[in-house]
C-alpha cells in the first residue's frame, strides 16, 4: 500500500482531499467539547448540557474547506511564485501587478463612490442585515483602492515614509470630517456640519487618540526596553503617576494642564529614578519581576490610599485642557469655543483638539528619541544593550546611564498619563492594570525593538485592529446576535503576536538605523543586535 | 614633576596583590611593575591567573589584598583597587580588551569607536542638555570624535568597513577593532588579553606592528597577556611569568626565555633540550592543546552574568565544595626550585636544571 502511493505521484487535489479529511477529524476531536457541548443553567438553576451540533458541523466543515483550498491551490501557487521576497515577506511584483490592475482600481473607486452616495438608500431599502454587507463591500472597495495606490507608489512611500506618515496623521481628522460631511450630504441630512462632527467622534477618539496614546506609551517604553535593553514590566506605573498627578493637582489646586503636563512628567521621572536606584543592580528576569511588582504596588497604593486617591472609585471631574487659556471646551465657560468663534456646539472640537495634542506629544517623544540616539547617552544606551561589561571597560557609568533611560522613559509615560486623565475626565486604578504594561511591551516587541516606525505600525495594527473588531457588526449575521466580537480581542491579539513572531522574529522593523556614518548609512540587520539582558 | 623623574617611575605597580575565590587562590602575593612606554608581557600556563590580574587592574574584581598604583603622565597617582569599575578608564586612563571579544556587535564600527569616547562627548554635550539643542560646542566635539575614530580605524586597517556592523567582521578584524576601541578612550595604559589568539600568521604580524606603533607613536604603555611566544618575544620589552597565581620569573624576554623555572612551568620538562621548548610552545598546535577554555563557572565566561552584580556576588558563588588545593608538586616551577635547593646542598651532584 505504502509502496503504491510512493510510486504513484498524487495530484495536489488528491492530497488536499486527504489532508482536508485529516483536518476535519482533528478539528472534530478538538472542538467536540469546546463547541459541540455547552453547560448551561436552566430556570430551576440546574446544570444542563446543551448540544450545538450545527455550530460544530459548521466549524469542522469550514476547517476542512480552508485546509483543502490551502493545500490544493495556495501551496502550489506560492511554490510557483518561488516564495516571494525574503526580506519583506511580500509576494513578488508579478503577483502584485496581477492583483492590482488599473481597471480594477478604477472599478473599486467607482464602487466605493457609488456605495458612499447611494449606500444609505440601499440600506433603507434592504434592511439592516444586508446593509451590513453593503458597508463591508464599501470598506473592501476603499481598502483595495488605498492598497493599490500604496502598491504603485511603494518606492516613493518607502523613501519618504516618515514624512508621509506625519502628514497623513495631521490630515486625518480633517479627512474624517470631510468624508462624513459628504456622507451626510448624500443622506440628505439637514445639518451637514453637525452630523459630520458628531460622526467624527468615533473615528477621532476611539481610533485616532486611542492608537496615538499607545504609540506614545510604546515609544516611551522603547527607550527603556528597545534601546537600553532593560526589561520593564511595570511601565504602566509611570502612566498612573502621570494620570493621578494631573487628576489630583488639577482638581485640588485648579492648576492648568499646561503647567501640570511638565510636572506630571517630572514626577513620573522622579519615580523612575526612585525605582531605578535599588533595582538597576538586578539583571534580566529579576529586574522584570521587580518592575512588575512596582507596577502592582503603585496600583495597590492608588486603591488603598482612599483619603487621597478616593480608592477604586477613582477621581472624576478632572478638568479639561484649555486652548492655552484662549478658549476652552467647557460649555458653561464664557469663552467656550463655540461662543468665541460663533459656531454650533459640539463635543467633537475637544476630541479633535485632543487628537492634535496627543499627536504633538507623540511626535515630541519621537523627536527626543531620535535626537537622543545620536547623542552620547543614546549611544551608551544601545551599547549597554549590546554588552554591559564592555561599556564599563570604556568608562561608561552604567548605573547613571540606566537611570537616565528609566527616567526619560518614565517621563514620557507621565506625559501620556496626564493626557489620558485629561481625555477621560476620570481616572481610577482600573486603567492601570498589568495587562496595560503587557500590551505596551507587546507593541514594542512586535514593532521591532528600537524602531520607531515599526512600533507605530505595531500599535496601529494591534490597537486599531482590536478597535476595528467593534465595527464588525456583520459578524453577527454569522455567529448570532449575542456574538460580541470585541470579547475576542485578546485572542486575536495573541494570535497576531504568534503569527508576527513566526513570520518576523525580530518584529516588523527588524533592522537598526546606525546613529552615525562615514560614507553611507546602511541599516544593521537585526541578527547582529542583541536584546539586552538586564 | 619633571619628565625625567616621571619616566623613571613605573606606570603601574602591583604590590602584594592577592585574589582568592573562596578557597582558591587565583593570585597569591603578586608584585611587579610595568614601566612607562614599554610593552610588558604577562605570560603563564592556562589558569595561571593572568586574566584575574587584568580584572583586578581594571576594577572588575576587588582584590582580596594588595595595592595597585597607576601613575599617570601628569604625575597623579591612582589606587586602582579603590576606584569604582567605570572610573578606572575615565580617571586612571587604563583601557582593556577581553579574552573573549566583547564588541557592540549590532552597532557599526564607527559607533563602537564613538561609544568609547562617551565621557568626553558627555561633557561636551553638557550632559546631553546642551547637545539636545544643537550647541556648536557639541557639534565640534562630535566632529572631532569622528576624526579620532577615523584615525584609529585607519590604523587598524578597518576604514573601508566603518559603516558595517561589528558583528559582521571576521575574527581577526574584531580583535583589531577591540584594540582600536580601547585606544579611543585615549588611555595611558592599554591592557590586552590574548590579542593574537585565533589570528593567522599574517594577521598576527599585522597585530605586532599595530602594537609597536601604538607604543611608539602615542607613548601608550601596554600590558599584554599572550600565549603566542613569537609575539611575546618579538615585541615585549619586559616579561612577567605567572604560574598558579605566583610570579615565577620577571625580566627581559631573553632572560625569561632561558629561565628553567619558566620552561618547567610550561612543559614540565627539565632536560637538556629546554632551549627549544619555548619555540615549541609558540607552535600553534601545542597552544591549542594547552588552551582549555577558562572554566565557565569561574573564569569570565561568554555570559555577562559574572560581572554584572557587585564583585562580592561573583566571589560568593564559589562555595566550599569548590575549595581547590593545589596538589603538592603541581607547580613545575616549585619543583625546579626544590631541585636547585637540593643541588645547592649537595654540590657534588651536577645540576641539570641550572643550565
Ligand atoms: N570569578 C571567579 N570565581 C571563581 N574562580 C575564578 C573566577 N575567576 C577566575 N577564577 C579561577 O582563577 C584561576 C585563574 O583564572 P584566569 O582566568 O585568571 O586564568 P588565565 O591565566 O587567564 O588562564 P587562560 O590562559 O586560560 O586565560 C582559574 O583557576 C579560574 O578558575
Ligand atoms: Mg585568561
Amino acid at each position: 500500500m505504502s509502496l503504491q502511493t510512493s510510486t504513484q505521484p498524487t495530484s495536489p487535489v488528491q492530497q488536499a482531499l486527504r489532508e482536508a479529511l485529516i483536518a476535519g477529524v482533528v478539528s472534530f476531536g478538538l472542538f467536540f467539547f469546546f463547541i459541540g457541548l455547552k453547560t448551561d443553567q436552566n430556570i430551576r438553576n440546574e446544570l444542563v448540557l446543551v448540544t450545538r451540533w450545527g455550530l460544530l458541523a459548521t466549524v469542522v466543515i469550514l476547517t476542512m474547506i480552508v485546509r483543502f483550498l490551502y493545500v490544493a491551490y495556495a501551496v502550489p501557487f506560492l511554490a510557483r511564485q518561488k516564495i516571494a521576497d525574503a526580506v519583506t515577506g511580500l509576494l513578488p511584483d508579478s503577483t502584485g501587478t496581477k492583483f492590482f490592475r488599473v481597471p480594477f482600481f478604477i472599478g473599486s473607486l467607482v464602487l466605493a463612490a457609488l456605495l458612499i452616495v447611494f449606500g444609505s438608500a440601499i440600506v433603507a431599502w434592504t434592511g439592516p442585515n444586508i446593509g451590513a454587507y453593503v458597508t463591508l463591500i464599501r470598506a473592501f472597495a476603499i481598502i483595495y483602492a488605498v492598497a493599490a495606490i500604496m502598491f504603485y507608489g511603494r518606492a516613493f512611500i518607502g523613501r519618504n515614509f516618515a514624512s508621509i506618515g506625519i502628514v497623513s496623521l495631521i490630515l486625518y481628522p480633517i479627512l474624517v470630517v470631510v468624508i462624513l460631511a459628504l456622507l451626510a450630504w448624500s443622506n440628505g441630512s439637514a445639518n451637514i456640519t453637525s452630523a459630520a462632527f458628531q460622526g467624527s467622534l468615533k473615528w477621532v477618539d476611539n481610533f485616532g487618540i486611542q492608537i496615538l496614546i499607545y504609540v506614545m506609551l510604546a515609544w516611551g517604553l522603547n527607550i527603556v526596553v528597545g534601546l537600553a535593553g532593560l526589561l520593564d514590566l511595570g511601565y504602566v506605573a509611570f502612566y498612573a503617576v502621570g494620570a493621578y498627578s494631573y487628576a489630583l493637582l488639577g482638581t485640588h489646586f485648579g492648576l492648568s494642564f499646561w503647567i501640570l503636563l511638565p510636572m506630571a512628567g517630572i514626577l513620573a521621572a522622579f519615580w523612575g529614578v526612585m525605582l531605578g536606584f535599588p533595582v538597576l543592580r538586578l539583571r534580566g528576569d529579576y529586574l522584570a519581576i521587580v518592575t512588575l511588582a512596582f507596577g502592582e504596588i503603585i496600583r495597590l497604593v492608588l486603591i488603598n490610599w482612599r483619603e487621597v486617591t478616593n480608592g477604586s472609585a477613582g477621581i472624576s471631574g478632572v478638568p479639561k485642557v484649555s486652548f492655552f487659556g484662549w478658549f476652552t471646551f467647557n460649555v458653561s465657560d464664557p469663552n467656550y469655543i463655540s461662543k468665541v468663534f460663533d459656531i454650533p456646539q459640539s463635543g467633537a472640537y475637544y476630541k479633535i483638539f485632543l487628537y492634535y495634542l496627543i499627536l504633538a506629544l507623540a511626535l515630541l517623544t519621537a523627536f527626543v528619541t531620535i535626537r537622543l540616539r545620536r547623542m552620547p547617552v543614546g549611544r551608551a544606551w544601545e551599547a549597554l544593550r549590546e554588552d554591559e561589561i564592555a561599556c564599563r571597560s570604556l568608562g561608561i557609568n552604567t548605573t547613571s546611564t540606566k537611570l537616565t533611560a528609566f527616567a526619560i522613559g518614565a517621563m514620557f509615560g507621565g506625559f501620556a498619563g496626564s493626557f489620558f486623565a485629561a481625555r477621560q475626565g476620570f481616572v481610577s486604578p482600573e486603567s492601570f492594570v498589568f495587562l496595560e504594561s503587557a500590551i505596551i511591551l507587546a507593541i514594542v516587541v512586535l514593532g521591532g525593538m528600537g524602531s520607531l516606525v515599526g512600533i507605530a505600525i505595531a500599535a496601529l495594527v494591534m490597537v486599531g485592529g482590536t478597535e476595528a473588531l467593534r465595527e464588525m457588526e456583520f459578524l453577527k449575521s454569522f455567529f448570532g446576535q449575542d456574538f460580541t466580537p470585541e470579547l475576542y480581542r485578546m485572542l486575536l491579539f495573541g494570535m497576531a503576536m504568534v503569527v508576527v513572531m513566526l513570520w518576523k522574529p525580530r518584529g516588523f522593523a527588524s533592522s537598526r538605523e546606525p546613529t552615525a556614518f562615514l560614507r553611507e548609512r546602511k541599516a544593521v540587520s537585526g541578527s547582529f543586535t542583541k536584546e539586552g539582558h538586564g | 614633576m619633571s619628565d625625567a623623574a616621571n619616566m623613571s617611575t613605573p606606570i603601574l605597580k602591583l604590590e602584594h596583590l592577592s585574589m582568592k575565590f573562596g578557597g582558591l587562590v587565583a593570585i597569591g602575593d603578586l608584585s611587579f611593575e610595568a614601566r612607562r612606554g614599554e610593552i610588558t608581557a604577562l605570560i603563564g600556563p592556562n589558569g595561571a591567573g593572568k586574566t584575574t590580574v587584568f580584572n583586578c587592574i581594571t576594577g572588575f574584581y576587588k582584590p582580596t589584598e594588595g595595592m595597585i598604583t597607576m601613575t599617570r603622565r601628569d604625575g597623579s597617582t591612582h589606587l586602582l583597587e579603590r576606584l569604582p569599575n567605570h572610573e578606572i578608564p575615565a580617571k586612571a586612563k587604563v583601557a582593556r580588551t577581553f579574552q573573549n571579544i566583547r564588541l557592540f556587535s549590532g552597532m557599526t564600527l564607527l559607533e563602537n569607536l564613538l561609544v568609547a569616547q562617551h565621557n568626553k562627548l558627555m561633557v561636551a554635550s553638557g550632559y546631553t542638555i546642551l547637545g539636545l539643542f544643537g550647541f556648536s560646542g557639541y557639534k565640534r566635539a562630535a566632529a572631532e570624535s569622528v576624526e579620532l575614530a577615523k584615525y584609529w580605524l585607519e590604523k587598524a586597517e578597518l576604514l573601508d568597513r566603518a559603516d558595517d556592523p561589528a558583528g559582521d567582521l571576521p575574527y581577526g578584524a574584531q580583535r583589531r577593532l577591540e584594540i582600536a576601541r580601547a585606544m579611543c578612550t585615549e588611555p595611558e595604559l592599554l591592557c590586552l588579553d590574548e590579542p593574537a589568539a585565533g589570528l593567522n600568521p599574517r594577521e598576527s604580524l599585522a597585530l605586532n606592528e599595530l602594537l609597536m606603533s601604538i607604543r611608539d607613536e602615542t607613548g601608550t604603555s601596554i600590558l599584554l597577556i599572550e600565549h603566542d611566544m613569537s609575539v611575546v618575544m618579538q615585541i615585549s620589552d619586559h616579561v612577567v611569568v605567572l604560574e598558579y597565581g605566583r610570579k615565577i620569573s620577571d625580566g627581559d624576554p631573553a632572560s625569561v626565555r632561558s629561565d628553567p623555572k619558566v620552561i618547567a612551568a610550561y612543559l614540565g620538562v627539565d632536560d637538556e633540550e629546554v632551549g627549544d621548548v619555548l619555540v615549541e610552545v609558540g607552535d600553534e598546535q601545542v597552544i591549542e592543546e594547552l588552551d582549555v577554555a577558562p572554566d565557565p563557572e569561574h573564569g569570565p565566561g561568554a555570559s555577562s552574568s559574572m560581572f554584572a552584580g557587585a564583585v562580592s556576588d561573583t566571589i560568593e558563588h564559589s562555595d566550599e565544595d569548590e575549595r581547590i588545593a593545589v596538589s603538592k608538586g603541581a607547580s613545575k616551577a616549585a619543583q625546579v626550585e626544590a631541585k636547585e635547593a637540593r643541588s645547592a646542598e649537595a654540590p657534588d651532584t651536577p645540576s641539570k636544571g641550572a643550565k
